[in-house]
């Protein structure tokens, strides 16, 4: 295994919200990314510095809020938020994708401090997530919360629907999906990404995915005794 | 007799109450017989519905989360249905678990191929880290449940309908001698489970060492060689009850520096499309003890 102290900057940078998009650069070799390299970003950096209890310094601490990314296609974004926060060192990610790198075209748990789960193939966090929620409470967890995010393509597997209606049916309050809505599923959803989660009983809202204080007020308006949905729109992928 | 499965249950329902590390994950299979664990420990046993790709998603999750899951249906919706799941949200994210099923190979006779997976040790067998047990008796079943739970890793327990009359004593991981040959001994054979009973009766007359497996990831080849190195021939036939030729390879690794022969029986691959009941499952693929002693006498000459 990759020795993680070299991949641990472990403190909170000095970069904030501007600096991401040269941060990406770093992997992507160009200053400037498509809507598509950037549609988590916005909420990924809401996530990151105003919602979630997490700490570069502790990134394993028993109580920390999980975000687990279940769309880990294009992890830039990611990455580069990660770098921001003090999770990993920025100067891992010129090698990008290298194979001396930890920092894959897909996320490894098992390589990078602070990443939650391995992901690339679609429809594997949310039933994750489900667990890790149903076993924090199981141990009495009750402070930390569960964030996923999705892609509103990424809704085409079907694991996603086993773990939708299961969790709005046993009232999983602790768990949080976001789902990138950048109209990229292939058959689209009929009535929008929200009713899937409305009608098993989860809480919605559907936001800006662009406006940071939509995104952060959003993520508030989570109820006791329901499961929480936050659709961001972001620009259409084509 | 009671079942391996009505021993799951008991024994998994008495480790709930003793180890709260624990967790059975169900999809509504065996959810009645859990019922009064349920209703004690109503956190730590979760029935998610039919929903086999969220069972082993669920169960992924609550080893993240720091528990050890136990997830159990028919074998058919353990391993295959959701078998990336156990790629990927069990061994990718490289936590523990146990799968627990019941079925096997031909358990449920009259319900057809759908229910039916002499495929799923092959196909656990591509991934890293699992172990595998075919306990051959409720006694053994318990043993190796409880061993399983105390665990740490992956570890799939193949439950049966089929069992031996009497338990052995079973050392997880092991291989027993269930029968010296002699000195002159015409080669070894290795019985997996409930094949045991089945293989005795049919090398009755024969002069072989029969080596019983209850645990066949890891394979204990260091009994295999001792065993093949006592014997005249090098020749090992290897009985499972699921798919035909699956533990091969590892009879192949174990005897890499040794001339040898093997014949791997088992479930053959061809789709029977018979219902019926196990015992005609079990003569229709060659595995009861008249066709077993024919094909066993046959390879050795």
């Amino acid at each position: 295994m990759t020795n993680t102290t070299a991949i641990r900057c472990a403190h909170p940078t000095d970069y904030g919200y501007g600096d991401l998009g040269h941060l990406m650069a770093l992997m992507t070799g160009d200053e400037k990314h498509s809507a598509a390299a950037t549609s988590t970003l916005d909420v990924l950096w809401v996530l990151y510095d105003r919602v979630l209890r997490v700490d570069p310094h502790e990134p394993e601490a028993l109580d920390r809020d999980r975000f687990v990314l279940s769309k880990g296609h294009g992890p830039m974004a990611y990455y580069a938020v990660l770098a921001a926060k003090g999770f990993i060192s920025a100067k891992l990610l010129a090698d990008f994708g290298s194979f001396d790198s930890p920092l894959g075209h897909h996320p490894d748990r098992v390589l990078v401090p602070g990443v939650e789960i391995g992901s690339g193939s679609l429809g594997h966090g949310l039933g994750l997530a489900v667990g890790i929620a149903l076993g924090l409470r199981q141990r009495a967890l009750h402070r930390s919360r569960v964030f996923t995010l999705l892609g509103d393509a990424e809704l085409d597997e079907g694991s996603n629907h086993e773990a939708i209606a299961f969790a709005g049916a046993v009232g999983l309050d602790t768990l949080r999906a976001v789902v990138i809505d950048n109209v990229s599923a292939t058959h689209g959803w009929s009535g929008g990404v929200a009713t899937r989660f409305d009608r098993e009983g989860w809480t919605t809202l559907t936001v800006d995915g662009r406006d940071h204080d939509a995104i952060e007020a959003a993520f508030a308006a989570a109820r006791p005794g329901r499961p929480h949905a936050v659709v961001a729109v972001v620009e259409p992928k084509n | 007799m009671e079942t391996m499965r009505e021993r799951f249950v008991a024994t998994a329902s008495e480790l709930l109450d003793d180890d709260p590390r624990l967790a059975v994950v169900l999809a509504d299979i065996t959810a009645a017989q859990f019922a009064p664990a349920a209703t004690k420990h109503p956190g730590r046993v979760i029935n998610v519905g039919i929903r086999e790709q969220l069972l082993i998603g669920v169960a992924g999750g609550l080893a993240l989360a720091g528990l050890r899951p136990l997830a159990h249906t028919f074998p058919s919706f353990l391993i295959e249905r959701p078998f990336e799941q156990v790629k990927l949200d069990l061994g990718h994210q490289d936590v523990g678990a146990v799968l627990v099923s019941s079925g096997a190979s031909y358990d449920m006779a009259s319900m057809g191929r759908t229910h039916q997976a002499p495929g799923d040790v092959a196909l656990l067998d591509t991934l890293d880290g699992w172990t595998i047990h075919v306990p051959g008796h409720p006694d053994e079943a318990e043993a190796l449940l409880r061993d399983a739970a105390a665990a740490e890793g992956r570890v799939y327990v193949r439950l049966s309908g089929e069992s031996n009359e009497e338990p052995r004593a079973v050392r997880p991981g092991r291989f027993a001698v269930a029968r010296e040959g002699g000195a002159a001994a015409a080669g070894t054979v290795v019985a997996v489970g409930p094949m045991l009973d089945p293989v005795l009766r049919a090398v009755a007359d024969l002069d072989v060492t029969v080596l019983y497996a209850a645990t066949v990831r890891p394979f204990d080849a260091a009994a295999l060689r001792r065993a093949v190195l006592r014997s005249a021939q090098a020749d090992v036939v290897l009985v499972e009850p699921y798919l035909a030729g699956t533990s091969n390879r590892e009879v192949d690794e174990a005897l890499l520096d040794t001339p040898h022969r093997v014949l791997g029986i088992g479930v053959p691959r061809e789709e029977l499309r018979r219902y019926g009941t196990p015992a005609e499952h079990a003569a229709a693929h060659g595995l009861d003890a008249g066709a077993l002693r024919q094909r066993i006498a046959a390879f050795l000459g």
